[in-house]
């Protein structure tokens, strides 16, 4: 191997490092709070002195954090469901049929995935009380379900389009009815792409914070994002930093899960939508 | 399969489906289904937006104090002038005009270096990929404490680093700086994977060519890469200032608005949930929306940023 050929690995391999370094250096300062003793929380040591579990114990122990956590896998499942169900439909409409009005539908979800949350937030806020949806499970997955949907319709008609349908026909003429020719053709094909799409849906609905903090107001619908936000130290006088930082990497491990297992797919996901149009 | 049997399938000529009459009703029913299958999606889109948005222009014309529902009434236009001569609406705009703009270039030159590192990656491509979907991946709220701690006297190691008794997320300057700072880290990945899916559209031999012809790195990437990357340029651009525009979340577990590094997102939420002005609130809703308009139609029909999916229709 060249000299030459060397450096420019060694190069390039040191730019990866930083690349890496960069994505997770906050990261891990929030994990070493979190198994800080709250007496060393405010040493400013980079790596914990002693590890402890305290602070995970501590918020388990909270019907505050519990309560949330069950609400925020709820919700973000539920309205993943439905905006794939019905994003699904409308990317297959997109991607394989003619229809007067693809356009506009187009247009439509290109202007919502463009809309200001914070807009519908004093209108929403409104209407909910008004509806009694204000701090409900419903309340919650409506907006999320909605922002999700043009995410949701980019992402798998870019996906569709990559499905040789051509298979579909071919599997009738074997002597397949369009059932089976759905099932054992069409399906197993668009699972990836619906798997993937679901994943940065629930995504988008997991890191939601404004609606959240906005549309609840006790824990009966209230989300970990939000709920942190409300923690408070177990007297007055102590803060509630320790609890937010085990709260906060909880709520991340889903994500890390996600990305570690699916990064290939969350990529392809991520960019279909934006460079295929 | 049962035989076709009945007067009607005897009947009818066997290619039926190749004469026009046939194929004009195939086209009906795919329409048909085509509009069917769109209806849920559309239906739902426009009645959460479309109909409170509306409603918001309704309420923005009243006063209307969530203290005291019972006394709303009309005000027609009085509460825009309240915001639009108030300071703290130009503040506030001055201020997510600022965080947009430094935010959004200074992710413009990180994430086209990363899309670079990732595309010319020989090995461990898997694990940055994997690294760089982490800050896109973490909830915002996470990513913000975490910066927060980090830079706050008593917890934080980056507070340590500076001279005794700085506290910077208490003085308007340093603290807009430590906003910026923390949502370039949390967005720049996702703009590097936009910029790396258009990266992957330009040709290698066209880049060979000019490496052939004596260019250098610097020429290469300025007069062959980045003109042909240009359409996935200007859509990653369009994503980002919109959603840069809209910032919150880092803000309000940041500093949580306060000296003069809110943005507009969190003046409307102020005035919704602090000073329980409904009337006020909306019309700062209805202005920020008016702002996001203007900012698309300004990159669609300045720069001719090709909307996403608007592709020519083909099958």
């Amino acid at each position: 191997m060249s000299t030459r050929h060397t450096r420019a690995l060694t190069g390039w391999g040191i730019a990866n490092l930083v690349v890496v370094l960069y994505a997770l250096f906050p990261v891990w300062w929030i994990v070493a709070l979190s198994f800080k003793d709250p007496s060393t929380l405010s040493d400013g040591d980079f790596v914990p002195r002693t590890w402890t579990w305290t602070n995970y114990r501590g918020i388990f122990q909270t019907s505050e954090f519990t309560r949330a956590l069950v609400n925020s896998i709820g919700i973000a499942v539920i309205a993943t469901t439905i905006a794939v169900v019905l994003g699904t439909m409308a990317a297959y409409a997109v991607a394989r049929l003619r229809f007067p009005g693809k356009r506009l539908l187009i247009g439509v979800s290109l202007l919502i995935a463009m809309f200001p949350p914070i807009s519908l937030v004093s209108p929403l806020f409104n209407i909910e009380r008004v509806l009694g949806l204000f701090d409900t499970w419903a309340g919650l997955i409506i907006p999320y379900m909605t922002f999700s949907l043009p995410l949701a319709i980019y992402t798998l008609s870019a996906f569709f389009r990559e499905i040789p349908w051509d298979l579909e026909k071919a599997a009738k003429v074997d002597g397949a009815t369009p059932w089976q020719a759905f099932r054992l053709v069409i399906a197993p094909l668009a699972a990836p792409g619906v798997f993937t799409t679901g994943i940065l849906v629930f995504i988008f609905c997991w890191n939601d914070f404004l609606f959240a903090i906005s549309l609840t107001s006790t824990i009966s619908a209230r989300t970990v994002p939000a709920a942190i936000a409300f923690f408070t130290g177990s007297s007055q006088f102590e803060q509630p930093t320790g609890s937010i930082a085990a709260a906060a990497v909880i709520i991340t491990i889903p994500i890390v899960v996600f990305v570690l297992l699916f990064q290939r797919r969350i990529v392809a996901g991520l960019t279909a939508g934006a460079v295929k149009g | 399969m049962t035989p076709p049997t009945g007067a009607r399938d005897a009947a009818a000529p066997a290619p039926a489906v190749h004469t026009p009459a046939g194929r004009s009703r195939g086209a009906r029913q795919e329409r048909r289904l085509g509009l069917l299958l769109c209806a849920p999606a559309v239906i739902v889109m426009l009645a959460v937006t479309a109909y409170p948005i509306g409603y918001a222009l309704y309420l923005s014309l009243q006063r209307y104090d969530l203290r005291f529902p019972e006394q709303a009434h009309w005000v027609g236009l009085a509460n825009y002038g309240a915001v639009l001569t108030s300071n703290f609406w130009w503040q506030a705009l001055g201020v997510t005009v600022l965080i947009t703009a430094v935010s959004v270039a200074v992710e413009l030159v990180l994430g086209l270096a990363l899309a670079l590192v990732m595309h010319r990656a020989v090995f461990g491509r898997g694990t940055v990929r994997t690294a760089v979907l982490v800050p896109y991946g973490i909830v915002t709220v996470v990513a913000a404490y975490s910066w927060q701690y980090a830079w706050t006297p008593g917890t934080g190691y980056l507070a340590a680093l500076l001279p005794e008794g700085s506290a910077p997320l208490t003085e308007q300057w340093p603290a807009i700086g430590l906003i910026i700072l923390a949502e370039v880290w949390k967005t720049t990945p996702f703009m590097a994977l936009l910029l790396l899916a258009g990266l992957a559209l330009v040709p290698d031999e066209t880049v060979r060519a000019a490496m052939v012809d004596g260019a250098t790195f610097g020429q290469r990437l300025r007069l062959v890469i980045l003109p042909l990357m240009k359409p996935a340029i200007l859509v990653a651009l369009l994503f980002r200032t919109l959603d840069a525009f809209r910032i919150f979340d880092n803000i309000y577990v940041l500093t949580g608005g306060s000296n003069g590094t809110g943005s507009v997102s969190i003046l409307g939420y102020d005035n919704l949930f602090t000073a329980l002005n409904l009337g006020i609130g909306s019309a700062i809703s209805v202005l920020i929306f008016g702002c996001v308009a203007l900012i698309a139609l300004v990159f669609v029909k300045l720069f001719g940023a090709a909307t996403p999916g608007a592709e020519p229709e083909h099958r």
